[in-house]
C-alpha cells in the first residue's frame, strides 16, 4: 500500500498512516456504572515507536480512554460497550488489567500513584512483577541512570518530592519493559523546570528504548513538542487530529490550548461547533 | 454479636472437659498416650504445676517471684502463638479487607486433620504435619474461591456474617466428625521436658516458641523480599495500583487465605500437641481480637506485639489475681479490659496506619 504512494507528488500522509499502528482504538463507547456515557465513538491510532499526544479540556475523557486501553476501567465499574481496541494485531478489550500488562501495555496513572509506604527500590521491583527473566537488577540500574536522584532516596517513597515521585512512577513503568506506555498527565503539579526535565526524559526513553508512548497532557505546548502526532478530544470524541506541527500551528489549538492566539477571543461555544463541522461534515 | 460470641466461647472453653481421656467414649485414641491434666490453653498447665510447688514450699515471697517468672515465660510462649494467629488474621484483613471470624476454626481444622493423619495412618509426625500444611493451603484457596470471591463488592457486614457463619459451620462439622471430647496427640518428643536457665520447660513448649519465631521471621522475609509478598503489600495499599502493575488481585486474595489457613493450622497443631485437640482450640480465634486491635488491624508487626502483650497480660493478670485480688477468671478477661482502655486512648490501636499524605 505504501509503495503505491508517490511521496514527491502528494504531501506526506500523517505519521499515523505511514506506519502500522501498534495500538488502534476503533470507535469505542465507554459507559461507567451502566449509565454514564463518557466516550462516544472515539478512535485513535498509535504507531510503533512514536510518541502520540492526546489533549483535551478537563473531563473530556482522556483518562477514561487510557483506562479503557489498559483495562483498568473494570476497576471503576466502567466498560467498553461498543467498538474495539487492538494491540499488536490482537483485540484486547475486555481483558483483565493484569493480563494486559503482560501483553506489554503499562499505564502510568494520573497522580503518579506510587506506593507511598514502600521504598523506591520496592516500588521499582514491583514494576517488574510480571517479568520472568533475570535482568531485573540491570534494569534497576538503568532506571537509576535515568533518574540518579532516586538512587539516593532510601526512605519511604511517600516522602519523595512531587517530581521525584513522577520519576519513580516512570521508572516503575520502565521496569515492566513495556511496548507501550500510557502516560497520564506526567507534568501535573510540577514546576516548569521539572516539567522540562520530565519531558526530556520521556523523549529520551522513547528514543533509547524504542518504547511507544501515548501521552495525555494538559500542557499542550510541551506535549506537542515531544509528540509526533496529536489528537484533541472534547466530550468523549476526537475533534481534531494531525501531526504535532500542524496542531501547534492551528489557530484554535493556539487559542485554547497553547494560550494567546487571535486578537479577539471567540466564544468557546462557537469554536466547538466550528470544530465539529470541520471534522464531521 | 461479637461480644456474645466472645462470651459464649469463654463459657465453652471454661466448661470443657479438656483433655481428659477418661471422658473419651471412643477407643480411637487408645494407643495414644494419655497425659494427665492438660487444659484448654497452654498457660494453665504451668500454672497448676507452679501452684502445686507453691503450696509445697509454703508460698513465701521468693516463691512468688518464681511463679511470676514462670508465668511470664508462659505468657511469652502463648503470646507468640497468639501473635502467629493474629498475623494470619491481619494478613487476610490487609489483603482483602475481610474480618475473618473463622480464624480460630483454622486452628481447629488443622489440628484435627493432623491428629487424624497421625492416629489413623500412624505416619511420622513430620509427614503428618507437612500433609496438614498442604491440605490447609488447598482448603484456604478453595474457601476463598467458593465462598468469599462471590462476596467481593458486597457490604462489609454481609462478609462478616459469612465468616461468622463459616465459624459456626466448621465448629459444628468438627464436632460431628471427631466428637466433642478432647483427644491427645501421640507424643512427639522422647524427652518430655528440658531445663532452660534452671527452669523445667516442656519440649513441646520450646518447639512452640521455636515454630512461632520461625513463622514470624518467615513472614518478615516474605513481605520484604519475595515478589509475591511485595505484590500482597501493594494490593493492601491500593488494589487499582496493584492491578496497573500487573498483579492479579484474585490470586493475591486466594494466596492470603491459603497462607493464613496454613499458618493458623501450625498454631493449631502446636497447641493440640500440648493440650490435646478439642473445640477449645478455636478459642484462639477470639483471643486474636484483642491482640489484633491492640496492634492495629492492619499492622503485621503490631499483630505480633499485640499477641505477646495479650499472652503476657493474661498471665500477669492471673498472677495478681491469684496472689492478691482473688476476683477469679482474670486470665480470660484481663486482655479485654486492657483492650478497652487502650482503644479509648489510641482508637487506631498501638500500630494503626498513619498514611503519608503528600499533595
Ligand atoms: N469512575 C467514574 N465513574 C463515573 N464517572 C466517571 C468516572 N471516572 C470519570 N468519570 C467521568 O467521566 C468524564 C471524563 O473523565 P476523565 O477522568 O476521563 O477526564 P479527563 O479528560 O481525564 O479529565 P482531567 O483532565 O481532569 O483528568 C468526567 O465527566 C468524569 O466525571
Ligand atoms: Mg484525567
Amino acid at each position: 500500500m505504501t509503495a503505491a504512494i508517490d511521496v514527491n507528488a502528494v504531501p506526506a500522509p500523517p505519521v499515523a498512516a505511514r506506519k502500522p499502528a501498534l495500538l488502534s482504538v476503533n470507535n469505542i463507547e465507554v459507559v461507567y456504572n451502566d449509565v454514564i456515557l463518557v466516550l462516544r465513538g472515539l478512535s485513535l491510532q498509535v504507531p510503533e515507536g512514536e510518541i502520540v499526544a492526546l489533549l483535551g479540556a478537563n473531563g473530556a475523557g482522556k483518562s477514561t480512554t487510557l483506562k479503557a486501553i489498559s483495562g483498568l476501567l473494570k476497576t471503576e465499574d466502567g466498560a467498553v460497550t461498543r467498538g474495539d481496541i487492538s494491540f499488536a494485531g490482537e483485540k484486547i478489550n475486555g481483558i483483565d488489567p493484569d493480563k494486559i500488562v503482560r501483553r506489554g501495555i503499562f499505564q502510568v496513572m494520573e497522580g503518579r500513584r506510587i506506593i507511598s509506604d514502600m521504598t523506591c527500590l520496592e516500588n521499582l521491583r514491583l514494576g517488574a512483577f510480571t517479568r520472568r527473566d533475570n535482568n531485573v537488577r540491570q534494569d534497576i540500574e538503568m532506571v537509576y541512570d535515568y533518574f540518579p536522584r532516586l538512587k539516593e532516596r532510601t526512605g519511604l517513597a511517600g516522602y519523595l518530592s512531587g517530581g521525584e515521585q513522577q520519576m519513580l512512577a516512570i521508572g516503575r513503568a520502565l521496569m515492566a519493559r513495556p511496548k507501550l506506555i500510557l502516560m497520564d498527565e506526567p507534568s501535573m503539579g510540577l514546576s516548569p523546570l521539572l516539567v522540562k526535565e520530565v519531558f526530556a526524559i520521556i523523549r529520551q526513553i522513547n528514543r533509547d528504548l524504542g518504547v511507544t508512548i501515548l501521552l495525555v497532557e494538559q500542557n499542550a505546548r510541551m506535549a506537542l513538542q515531544a509528540a509526533s502526532y496529536g489528537y484533541i478530544m472534547e466530550s468523549g470524541k476526537v475533534v481534531l487530529d494531525g501531526t504535532a506541527e500542524e496542531l501547534a500551528n492551528n489557530e484554535d489549538v493556539k487559542e485554547f490550548y497553547l494560550g494567546g492566539g487571535g486578537e479577539e477571543r471567540r466564544s468557546f461555544k462557537n469554536l466547538k461547533s466550528y470544530k465539529r463541522r470541520k471534522r464531521w461534515l | 454479636m461479637v461480644f456474645a460470641s466472645i462470651r459464649s466461647s469463654v463459657r465453652r472453653s471454661g466448661q470443657f472437659p479438656a483433655g481428659d481421656p477418661d471422658h473419651t467414649p471412643y477407643d480411637r485414641i487408645l494407643r495414644t498416650t494419655a497425659r494427665g491434666d492438660s487444659v484448654a490453653t497452654a498457660g494453665i498447665r504451668i500454672q497448676k504445676q507452679s501452684q502445686e510447688q507453691e503450696r509445697g514450699l509454703g508460698g513465701n515471697l521468693a516463691m512468688n517471684w518464681n511463679l511470676l517468672f514462670q508465668l511470664v515465660v508462659n505468657g511469652i510462649i502463648v503470646g507468640a502463638l497468639y501473635g502467629v494467629v493474629a498475623m494470619s488474621f491481619v494478613l487476610i484483613y490487609k489483603a482483602s479487607q475481610v474480618v475473618n471470624f473463622a480464624q480460630g476454626e483454622f486452628l481447629l481444622i488443622g489440628a484435627w486433620a493432623c491428629w487424624w493423619l497421625l492416629t489413623t495412618y500412624q505416619i511420622p509426625f513430620v509427614w503428618g504435619f507437612l500433609i496438614t500444611l498442604a491440605f490447609m493451603m488447598t482448603f484456604g484457596v478453595i474457601l476463598q474461591i467458593v465462598v468469599l470471591r462471590p462476596m467481593i463488592g458486597e457490604p462489609i457486614i454481609s462478609v462478616i456474617m459469612v465468616t461468622i457463619g463459616l465459624s459456626i459451620f466448621f465448629q459444628a462439622l468438627m464436632k460431628w466428625m471427631f466428637g466433642v471430647f478432647a483427644k491427645p496427640f501421640p507424643p512427639i518428643f522422647e524427652t518430655q521436658s528440658v531445663s532452660v536457665f534452671g527452669l523445667q520447660v516442656q519440649s513441646v513448649y520450646l518447639m512452640s516458641l521455636g515454630i512461632s519465631l520461625f513463622i514470624m521471621a518467615g513472614f518478615g522475609w516474605f513481605f520484604k523480599y519475595s515478589k509475591m509478598g511485595l505484590a500482597m503489600r501493594a494490593t493492601a495499599f491500593d488494589q487499582q495500583v496493584a492491578q496497573s502493575l500487573g498483579i492479579s488481585v484474585r490470586t493475591v486474595f486466594a494466596l492470603s487465605w491459603a497462607i493464613s489457613a496454613m499458618v493458623s493450622s501450625v498454631a493449631g497443631v502446636v497447641v493440640g500437641t500440648v493440650n490435646g485437640v478439642s473445640s477449645a482450640l478455636s478459642f484462639f480465634g477470639i483471643k486474636v481480637f484483642p491482640a489484633v486491635i491492640l496492634g492495629g488491624l492492619d499492622s503485621i508487626l503490631g499483630a505480633v506485639i499485640g499477641g505477646l502483650i495479650v499472652g503476657l497480660l493474661e498471665n500477669v493478670a492471673h498472677f495478681f489475681d491469684s496472689q492478691f485480688l482473688n476476683w477469679g477468671n482474670m486470665y480470660e478477661i484481663a486482655p479485654f479490659y486492657v483492650l478497652i482502655v487502650i482503644l479509648m486512648i489510641k482508637p487506631y490501636g498501638l500500630f494503626g496506619t498513619k498514611t503519608i499524605e503528600r499533595v
